[in-house]
């Protein structure tokens, strides 16, 4: 069997045990988070908005989004057009023009927002629709990706993703394209 | 082929290799303004590079470790001791489940295997989905890098081909006008897919993930929206905690291509409801290369594509020109470990300059193993006539104490005069054409520091 073909190999010819290093976080005292995720969002091409009582969510995506009929919700208490309950093949989302989702944090490092198939509803969501906006809690946000794995549980999840900006190429010519194969934009709102 | 021969094809025109030259060299730059931005780079480095090394020296452990926690997660696994038992377990799959068509996104580890061809064979359509893995799809031809597949090529070749493949205008070479061409062809293929096949950053152990990055999402089109889904990785890219992902995900984007992070960084543990989730973890020689003590250090490898965009050599060659689906530095040492013999000449195609070395994100030492490799191969006689010549050339006046302290200023004066005449006297393929570019004076006597001393051992 190869499978024991290759770990006999393997044992064989491994180098001496090497210990393990220490991880530390390298968290920073004094850092203005909000800031720099603000400033990351942006350079990874998304949008930022902040949201308020006078600027709630119905009011920004009205805003922005103004001609959007198509609209997937995951967000608790803001009911989109399209009933995710009904969904039951993902190549059904392919008409999601917008998907609101909720993140449960983000990365002030890299812009990044880590969200969960049980948070989404369905795992195509954040990249067959054709518009993204994520919505996080100002609280929620960490310094740096060894600060959000210390965040999740990987265990016991089916999926989960960091997503940072909206997809991109640079595959021709080495021109940025925004829009490759996932969402054409990403809005992140932070309250 | 011989790496120098099909090189001096590329480079025949002149302008589309200065081009190619100059779009890598502002990929390095901005892998520096990145990696610059971060205090704790260097700390980074090594601690991946520990990482590495650990994992390595437990290497089986951690595999099977990886096995059940993801047999725990209902994925099924399966090993291929090398490549043709590779592509028979995904044929297999695919006739399980009855699959005529294949979405796969990039994985140098199927390039490697030549998966594509052989499904092919069988009838089965597979179709890239990174747009540039579908350019050089559709114009049959292998990638020329591992980050940027289609980088040998420029939007008039893009255009004329979408144009005949597409139905895209012709003429039209806007590259957002291209991009919109191959994202609505493959929006139709995702639809249609009913397996998607993916290649794997990052597989974890101790929680049976398996960690799929990429900018234009398509991994993840492709594996939420087909039925089946199967993540074929090199059994080298363990790593043992999700804690570890910390480091290696702030290093990986930055070394590649300058952002903070991958548009996407996915973990998938378990299949979608009513799916299945299926991991083939391939050998294909990597055992065999950890008993190498020179050279294991290769397999620390996390292809971030930074050796090749700093190289002078690749950057005005072109990937192609090294004929093994690794091209670049490390691809120079990957390659003469699978065929000594026809890769002998891989590890000439350096100018030891070390620059690859210093922009490892894993610290592994490329240079001195592609020195290595060339030690090997003169001792086993795969040198050609000229390398002969120009080494043994070089040896003489290296040997020869009297005239050269290599303390002094005459060492500089040598170093300086030996290079240059080691590559431009005319028998050297690689003088053809090309100037070393300026090394700083200390960098360089750094490097032949150690490599006096690597061959001293
Ligand atoms: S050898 Fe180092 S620099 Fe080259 S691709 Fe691998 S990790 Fe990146």
């Amino acid at each position: 069997m190869s499978r024991d073909k290759i770990l006999t190999a393997i044992r064989k010819n491994k180098p001496e045990a090497q210990a393990p290093p220490e991880l530390p976080d390298f968290r920073r005292a004094d850092v203005d988070l909000e800031k720099i995720f603000r400033e990351m969002v942006v350079a990874m091409g998304g949008k930022f908005l902040q949201l308020t009582e006078k600027q709630p969510i119905e009011t920004l995506i009205a805003e922005h989004f103004p001609n959007e009929i198509n609209i997937a919700s995951a967000m608790p208490g803001l009911p989109g057009s399209i009933n995710l309950t009904k969904i039951r093949y993902p190549a059904q989302l392919e008409g999601v023009g917008l998907a609101i989702l909720p993140a449960q944090f983000g990365v002030a490092e890299n812009g990044a927002v880590w969200l969960t198939e049980t948070d989404c509803g369905h795992r195509a969501l954040p990249f067959i629709a054709q518009h993204l906006v994520v919505v996080l809690k100002k609280e929620n946000l960490v310094q740096n990706m060894h600060e959000a794995y210390q965040r999740i549980r990987l265990d016991g999840m089916g999926f989960g993703a960091f997503i940072a900006g909206p997809s991109k190429t640079a595959d021709i010519e080495q021109s940025l394209v925004i829009g490759a194969q996932g969402a054409r934009s990403l809005t992140v709102m932070l309250y | 082929m011989n790496h120098a021969k099909k090189a001096a094809s590329f480079i025949a025109n002149e302008a589309r290799t200065d081009w190619h030259d100059q779009a890598l060299w502002f990929v390095r730059e901005k892998r520096d303004r990145a990696a610059h931005a971060i205090p704790e780079w260097e700390a980074l480095r090594e601690l991946a590079s520990q990482i590495k090394a650990h994992t390595l020296s437990n290497l089986d452990i951690y595999l099977e470790q990886f096995e059940k926690q993801a047999l725990k997660n209902g994925a099924h696994v399966h090993w291929a001791i090398d490549a043709e038992e590779h592509n028979h377990i995904v044929h297999r799959i695919l006739q399980k489940h009855q699959v005529r068509h294949v979405v796969k996104s990039k994985s140098m580890l199927t390039e490697e295997c030549h998966l594509n061809p052989f499904l092919e064979q069988q009838g089965i359509e597979v179709i890239d989905t990174d747009l540039g893995e579908r350019i050089i799809q559709l114009r049959e031809e292998p990638p020329s890098h591992i980050v940027l597949p289609a980088i040998h090529l420029k939007k008039e070749d893009v255009g004329a081909l979408f144009h005949e493949k597409l139905n895209s205008e012709k003429g039209a070479t806007d590259p957002k006008y291209l991009t919109e061409a191959a994202r609505q062809h493959l929006r139709s293929k995702f639809l249609n897919a009913q397996a998607a096949i993916t290649g794997v950053n990052f597989a974890v152990a101790e929680t049976g993930s398996l960690v799929v990055c990429t900018n234009e999402g398509n991994a993840d089109m492709g594996v939420h929206l087909a039925p089946v889904q199967i993540h074929c990785m090199g059994l080298e890219k363990i790593i043992p905690r999700q804690a570890d992902l910390g480091v290696f995900t702030r290093l990986l984007a930055r070394s590649a291509t300058g952002q903070p992070i991958t548009v996407y960084t996915s973990h998938h543990q378990q299949a979608k409801v009513g799916g299945e989730m299926y991991i083939v973890i391939v050998d294909n020689g990597r055992s065999e290369h950890l008993g190498r003590a020179d050279f294991r250090n290769a397999l620390k490898c996390i292809r971030c594509g930074a050796c090749m965009n700093t190289c002078p050599v690749y950057r005005r060659s072109g990937g192609h020109s090294y004929g093994s689906t690794i091209p670049g530095p490390i691809g120079s040492i990957l390659a003469p470990g699978l065929d000594l013999e026809q890769n002998s000449d891989l590890p000439f195609a350096s100018t030891l300059c070390g620059s690859c070395s210093d922009v490892c994100p894993v610290k592994i030492d490329i240079h001195e193993q592609l020195y290595r490799w060339r030690q090997v191969i003169a001792q086993e006689g795969h040198l050609t006539r000229v390398k002969k010549w120009s080494m043994a050339t070089a040896g003489k006046v290296l040997a020869s104490p009297g005239p050269y302290d290599f303390t002094g200023k005459m060492a500089r004066t040598a170093l300086n005069l030996l290079p240059r005449f080691a590559l431009y006297n005319g028998l050297n393929e690689w003088g053809k054409e090309r100037e070393l570019p300026q090394v700083p004076k200390e960098r360089f006597r750094e490097w032949y520091k150690r490599v006096r001393g690597v061959g001293n051992e």
